[in-house]
């Protein structure tokens, strides 16, 4: 082949994949019948909505006495649900934003669905404090808005900044989001045949028209919104950890708490974005494009914070007793050996040993085995914010008030209402969305080089 | 052009030359080519961002950042000066005896909002320099355009280009290796600029309905109205409970509070000691102090204490009647409409009334002085006839009894 002739096939190769891709990821969109499974995964998921609403009804006519809080554990399980589903959220920005930073190109795949599930996840999250305030009408008040009452957030306490860093985080996510779908909502206008469907993505995508000088302005843009979102994503789950650590409680009042839950968090939000990608990609035919080898690095990326989260275990219990702290060492050895005993070995399986598994390459190839493991890694996680939030106040101070907490038929109902949430979010985006960045995945392949000569 | 308002004149109007190339690499080549022979009112087009296009056009690096750093700086002063106005001017708030103005409590917010008001920047910030949202561009009206979303790479040069010449910049492009080639004209018609007639019923429609509100509001603000308010969340203000001074069905008397049971005494107030707390000895007013009051300096200033501050306002401070609401009384002529002045309480008439007598009149009044047993405790009344008993003795007191070393000289 001349060189010629290869120049040729280059170009032409490159246009068939361009073609390809979008193709493949507008296909899902474009449509006109809804897949079988899907249109099931959806009567599902609102069916498990609707358990939320029913749970959400229950709660706001007869008040928050319907959960299983109590004196002591005045905050168990909504404020667990609360921390699982921020955690969960930060894989998202961790895949779009530092992974960007780090130039790993093969993000590009699967930042976008990562992104989505990031905002539903603080959506869900986002739900839990508010309801547990058992009058979230006035949730308003957590804002600093000038009332005739003339009272103001308390800047000193916690939970002030966590409703600071929530919000944040929440608007940045969307911001982020929104701005990768404009040119891929240009894709979608560009290609309609449908007058509505033309007026909607037209609004959506702002006229944008893919111009080198707009594109320039655009790439600043998002280095600069992935710049912001890096150290976002690590304060919000900081300041999430001061709810606990500014608290004078045995087994909250530590300062490894910042770092710990951060890892702990990458770790459950990658086992969730794997837990949804794989079966996504093979139910859309998208494995050319969310490869084994993305899957793959996602095992890496869950074995490398697992064990972090395993040695924050291990440096927590060393604490306890090298502290020489009574109240400390009391509250660990209640949390390993305690009546709560069964949960916190359940972590201790889930979020330590079931990661060592990707050690091994047969079990980082085995999608199956992959996706069980970190179903395991998802339970393990919410049962760490159990372990911290309900063995510690069970067992406070005062042997008197001790007490073993247990929760009702609703805290169940509106936990599992929050996954019916969650999915049904998430459903809805994968079908009218385009699931992959088109123009991310373009631009980070070879392909994006077809013609370019070397001077 | 016609002179009649007739909106749907259109008139074609020469956009440019839009030109397609077959790859990144063809396309930057182009746009170097364009560059070179003077061109500046170019732009190329592609799927996505091409690498290496920037310094082929000549595009110079964006602002961007200069925004986004001037919008985190005033999130930064912003979120400082919202907490030290919030909990610290407006509203002090004293946390543990901790520094009103400190730093460190402020750092997560300050953090927190200069990422919110840099991102703010940051998104809006691109948006406004690309001149973006813009519905409408001439472009659009080519249908070999559309693929520029997707896959194909475009490069347009506009007719307002100083060196634009429609053969010479044709031959420029197609010699650049244009794979196609197309003239873009554009009908400068308002029907066709118009935002589409669906739309603009439902902006009408919506920004009518967004009205509502409001004039609700207003409507029920001018309007007056006999009901309680509207309680769109009860808060528990209505509960099915008895509340004092109402009536009930429950019980027979029909009232909601009930009465304790005759005879009850609360603690501490059974008050068996008839001298202590009535001023009596044997049905008689007592001659003489109940034994549990000490007869010292201290009582004697605590007497004096109380009196200033419960008979002094109308019995003056030496107890001759004329306290300051007397004085007002005479001032504005009082007596017309019957105020009785407060009487001079060192006259003899008092002065020789026995001691559980002044008790009993500080207790339960007289005339028209109200009683005042339930502001001034027991011990507290006696420690004022303590008291009064001086004002009395020194009212007719004479030189000689002033103690021979501080007597003036005569």
């Amino acid at each position: 082949m001349t060189s010629e002739e290869k120049h040729k096939q280059e170009v032409a190769d490159a246009r068939e994949y361009f073609k390809g891709i979008t193709d493949t990821v507008c296909g899902v969109v474009e449509a006109k019948e809804h897949p079988t499974w899907w249109l099931i995964a959806l009567a599902a998921a609102i069916s498990v909505l609707g358990l939320l609403v029913i749970s959400l009804y229950m709660l706001f006519t007869q008040g928050v006495g319907i959960w299983g809080n109590n004196n002591g554990e005045a905050w168990a399980w909504p404020i667990v649900n609360f921390v699982f589903w921020v955690g969960i959220g930060h894989a998202g920005t961790l895949i779009s934003a530092v992974l960007f930073l780090m130039r790993q190109k093969w993000r590009t795949s699967i930042n976008r669905a990562a992104e989505a599930m990031t905002i539903f996840a603080v959506m869900c999250a986002g739900l839990f404090p508010v309801i547990h305030t058992g009058r979230p009408w006035l949730a308003y008040w957590l804002m600093p808005i000038p009332g005739d009452m003339g009272l103001w957030p308390q800047f000193r306490s916690p939970l002030a900044w966590d409703v600071f860093a929530v919000s944040t985080y929440a608007t940045v996510s969307i911001l982020f989001w929104y701005m990768g779908l404009v040119p891929d909502f240009a894709t979608l206008r560009d290609r309609t045949k449908s007058k509505v469907k033309h007026t909607i993505y037209g609004m959506l995508s702002l006229g944008w028209r893919g111009s080198a000088r707009a594109w320039h302005r655009y790439e600043r843009a998002y280095l600069i919104m992935a710049a912001l979102a890096t150290p976002l994503v690590f304060s919000v789950h900081s300041i999430v950890s001061f709810d606990f650590a500014v608290g004078q409680l045995p087994g909250w009042h530590t300062t490894i708490f910042p770092p710990y839950f951060v890892a702990g968090a990458v770790f459950s939000g990658f086992a969730m974005v794997l837990t949804l990608m794989i079966p996504a990609r093979k139910l859309f035919k998208m494995e050319h494009i969310i490869t084994d080898l993305h899957v793959e690095n996602m095992t890496k990326v869950i074995l490398a914070t697992g064990s972090m989260v395993g040695f924050a275990y291990a440096i927590e219990f060393f604490i306890a007793w090298y502290s020489g702290n009574a109240y400390e060492g009391f509250t660990f050895k209640n949390r390993a050996f305690g009546p709560f005993a069964w949960a916190y070995w359940t972590m201790i399986f889930c979020n330590v040993v079931v990661p060592q598994f990707f050690w091994f390459k047969k079990v980082r190839t085995n999608v199956f085995i992959i996706f069980g493991l970190c179903l395991l890694v998802n339970v393990g996680m919410w049962f760490e914010r159990f372990v911290i939030i309900v063995t510690s106040l069970s067992r406070t101070f005062m042997p008197g008030s001790w007490h073993y907490y247990s929760p009702t038929l609703f805290d169940a109902t509106t936990f599992l209402g929050s996954f019916g949430l969650f999915f049904t979010l998430f459903l809805l985006f994968l079908r009218f969305m385009p699931m992959i960045a088109m123009f991310e995945v373009k631009g980070a392949s070879h392909h994006a080089h077809a013609g370019v000569k070397h001077h | 052009m016609s002179h009649d308002n007739n909106n749907d004149e259109v008139e074609d109007k020469l956009y440019g030359l839009l030109a397609e190339y077959e790859s990144p690499g063809a396309l930057i080549e182009a746009a170097r080519a364009v560059r070179k022979a003077g061109y500046t009112k170019f732009d190329c087009y592609s799927p996505f961002p091409v690498h290496g296009i920037d310094p082929a056009m000549g595009i110079k690096p964006t602002i961007l950042p200069v925004i986004t750093f001037t919008a985190g700086c005033i999130g930064l002063i912003a979120a400082f000066f919202m907490q030290t106005w919030m909990n610290n001017w407006t509203y002090p708030w004293n946390i543990a005896g901790k520094p009103l103005i400190s730093l460190p409590m402020q750092i997560p917010i300050m953090f927190e909002l200069t990422v919110l008001l840099a991102a703010f920047g940051t998104f809006f910030g691109m948006w406004g320099l690309n001149k973006l949202p813009q519905m409408w561009h001439p472009l659009f009206s080519s249908d070999r355009f559309l693929t520029a979303s997707s896959r194909g790479f475009f490069l347009a040069i506009e007719a307002e280009d100083p060196k634009f010449d429609e053969d010479a910049t044709a031959a420029l492009l197609e010699e650049a290796g244009a794979t196609e080639m197309e003239t873009i004209r554009y009908k400068t018609s308002k029907a066709i600029r118009a935002i589409p007639g669906g739309i603009k019923v439902f902006m009408i429609i919506s920004a009518c309905l967004a009205l509502v509100p409001f004039a609700y509001i207003a409507k029920k603000r001018a309007s007056k109205s006999d009901k309680p308010h509207m309680h769109i969340i009860p808060n528990m203000d209505f509960q099915t409970k008895n509340k004092p001074q109402t009536a009930s069905d429950i019980f027979d008397d029909g009232r909601a509070s009930r009465l304790p049971v005759s005879g009850t005494v609360a603690r501490g107030e059974l008050k068996e000691d008839d001298h202590l707390y009535r001023g009596k000895m044997n049905g008689q007013w007592a001659t003489k102090f109940p034994e549990s009051i000490v007869l010292n300096a201290e009582t004697m200033s605590r007497g004096e204490n109380r009196f200033a501050i419960y008979c002094s306002p109308c019995h003056g401070l030496t107890g001759d009647g004329t306290g300051m609401i007397n004085q007002r009384a005479d001032k504005i002529g009082a007596a017309a409409t019957g105020w009785v002045a407060p009487s001079n309480i060192t006259q003899d008439t008092f002065a020789k009334q026995p001691h559980g007598q002044l008790f009993n009149t500080i207790t339960h009044g007289a005339r028209t002085m109200p009683g005042y047993s339930a502001q001034i405790k027991e011990k507290d009344r006696w420690a004022i006839v303590f008291y009064l008993r001086a004002l009395q003795r020194s009212a007719h007191s004479t030189v000689d009894d002033v103690p021979p070393g501080a007597q003036p000289p005569r």
